[in-house]
């Protein structure tokens, strides 16, 4: 365990260190240069020169790598001026908002997704399961915004049973405070995602419904129910976990969309706008922290997999 | 936009080369394309689609003449009538015209773009798998790196850079796309490099280059044409939620996610016909090409169980 332990963390920390470099690389390709992108076209030279030389822009490529490298670990992630704030502090507001959206929306997907998953296993290839194969592809063919747009339509114009937009709060603790504005932004996240779930339940039950110990369970005489809820779903739901790892940056982006739908106060939102008003620190500094957190997620989802299945710590 | 996750479900990426999916002459090509047609409905269904979607763009505007270019303010916001069966928009376009525009920009960018990406993913990742070693190592990790940012948020990053036009679109859209085909080619590469008609191709000369490109690349086609089509699927999913977010083409081009972001402001005055349409589309599109990546994935699969 230790063994792979190391092995994936050295993994996840030169992903990092591209990562960085990948938006570092960004920042150099911004129009004209970092200064003129923040300062305006209207800069005088002089004020480029100081800006430059008081963000170390006039030292070499590598030498600025390093640099950016040192702000990081510092916890400085530039300054936005156009909202005049550091950048730590912008994402240290919004980023929690966005983790209870992203949350919420896999564990819904989770409960849906799983049970639907594990009942098309057991009915495998019977009119029941082809309806909801089908449906499923359906689900994952629909774009995130149009899918927000539907609920929005059916559920907040139609029928005004849910607010259609996310109360302006500034913490985790007030966004809780209205907790009917959550739901749609919610079920449109869950929508995307259990479909993705259900596949991978599905297919994961399937195999495992072949496998030895489902015969021996059977010739013991345990009911059919025990040996699919109990033995079935335990075994199935470890490659379940993956997905989490797999489709961590694909539901961001999703998110990006939800909230820029729903008004939802988090870091979607935030990096529309900064993408609106040119704000490049918040955009660097705010892909640098997804960057990371994805990079987590995925090492979190693999040393939890190492935790429930040795074979994944043995294998090269 | 979870396709990219079920498109590297872990049992159907075979290491086994693919068979050659057509018989050598053209009748009986012909009959195996019947043949497969029959035999994976789902597939066949999702490419009279594709073929019809095609229709709808290009042939499409050349019988219904809609004006795309001019706005026209004295009909804004109509609801569906008999001049304009799916209504007109906040600037007065035919809504129905406009889904062909839109369906034209959404195929070719789609298509254009999943071929840059799969041109980018083979080559680096049969590169990536043959050489092997640390270049492997630092390859694959340079995917991880380029797999950890979300696809959308680069696109956003860039999107601020410049306002791309359709060429560009099309190239930042395969930059963004390159990666599962890496890995998966990848996957194939390991195994085929080890294959004796490799090791003998190498053995008679055959310099290293050559080698990929004859021997590791075609063995791989059937990774590479699944992911390709699950690719123009993501595309145009990209295309539309980047439009969506006002980061697309700018008007007068037409496009299903711009049209959309517009209906999300008449939401509440009810104008549906601004919500349905744009939206039935883009899922219609995208299934159709998901379905077929399906089917052909399946028949790759199938005829690998029975080898």
């Amino acid at each position: 365990m230790v063994a792979f332990l190391i092995r994936r963390l050295g993994q996840a920390i030169i992903v990092v260190v591209g990562v960085s470099l990948i938006v570092f690389l960004i920042t150099h390709m911004l129009p004209g240069s970092p200064a003129r992108a923040i300062l305006g076209i209207q800069a005088t030279p002089e004020a480029v020169r100081k800006f430059n030389a008081a963000n170390g822009y006039d030292k070499p490529l590598f030498v600025q790598f390093f640099v950016y490298w040192k702000h990081l670990l510092q916890g400085n992630f530039g300054f936005s001026y156009k909202q005049d704030l550091p950048v730590r502090t912008l994402i240290a507001t919004h980023a929690p908002k966005t983790l209870l959206l992203v949350g919420l929306g896999f564990f819904f997907a989770f409960v849906v997704g799983i049970p639907i998953g594990l009942w098309q296993a057991v009915h495998r290839n019977r009119v029941d399961d082809h309806l909801l194969t089908s449906l499923s592809f359906v689900g994952y063919s629909m774009p995130v915004f149009w899918v927000g747009m539907l609920l929005i339509w059916l559920l907040a114009v139609a029928n005004h049973l849910f607010p259609a937009e996310s109360p302006s709060a500034a913490t985790v603790g007030q966004v809780l405070q209205h907790p009917l504005s959550l739901v749609l932004p919610v079920a449109t996240l869950t929508f995307v995602e259990a479909p993705g779930v259900v596949r991978f339940m599905r297919s994961a039950a399937i195999e495992n419904l072949a496998e030895d110990y489902v015969r021996t369970a059977t010739a013991k005489g345990a009911p059919r129910f025990r040996i699919v809820l109990v033995h079935v779903l335990r075994n199935s739901l470890l490659p379940v976990i993956t997905l989490i790892g797999l489709t961590l940056p694909l539901v961001l982006s999703g998110s990006i969309v939800v909230e820029k739908v729903f008004n939802y106060p988090g870091m979607g939102l935030l990096m529309w706008t900064a993408a609106q008003t040119r704000d490049y620190p918040t955009l660097l500094g705010g892909a640098i922290v997804i960057g990371v957190a994805t990079v987590v997620g995925s090492l979190l989802a693999d040393v939890l997999y190492a935790m429930v299945d040795p074979r994944v710590r043995y294998a090269r | 936009m979870t396709q990219q996750a079920t498109a590297v479900t872990p049992a159907d990426v075979s290491q086994e080369p693919p068979r050659r999916l057509l018989a050598p002459r053209a009748t009986s090509r012909l009959r195996a394309m019947g043949r497969w047609c029959r035999d994976h409905k789902l597939g066949f269904a999702g490419l009279v689609m594709i073929v019809l979607l095609t229709l709808f763009s290009f042939v499409g505007p050349l019988i219904y003449h809609t004006d795309q270019v001019h706005t026209n303010l004295t009909a804004v916001n109509l609801a569906p009538s008999l001049k304009h069966p799916l209504g007109t928009d906040n600037v007065g376009y035919d809504i129905l015209g406009r889904l062909m525009e839109g369906g034209q920009s959404s195929l070719e960018v789609g298509f254009a773009a999943a071929l840059l990406a799969s041109g980018i993913g083979t080559l680096w990742g049969a590169v990536s798998g043959y050489v092997g070693g640390w270049v492997d190592a630092l390859m694959m990790r340079v995917v991880d790196s380029a797999f950890a940012i979300p696809p959308l948020l680069l696109l956003l990053l860039v999107g601020t850079i410049f306002t791309p036009s359709v060429l560009e679109l099309i190239i930042v859209l395969g930059l963004v796309s390159w990666l599962i085909t890496a890995r998966l080619v990848r996957g194939d590469s390991l195994s085929l490099r080890t294959r004796e008609y490799v090791q003998a191709a190498k053995g008679a000369g055959a310099r290293n280059p050559r080698v990929v490109l004859r021997h590791v690349i075609p063995n791989a086609l059937g990774t590479i044409v699944v992911q390709t089509t699950f690719e123009v699927a993501n595309a145009i999913l990209l295309l539309a939620s980047l439009s969506f977010l006002g980061l697309g083409p700018a008007p007068p081009a037409a496009n299903w996610g711009a049209m959309l972001s517009n209906g999300l402001n008449y939401i509440y005055a009810g104008y549906w016909w601004q919500i349905y349409p744009a939206g039935v589309a883009i899922v219609v599109t995208v299934l159709a090409f998901n379905m077929l990546a399906e089917s052909v994935r399946d028949s790759f699969a199938t005829r690998l169980i029975h080898a």
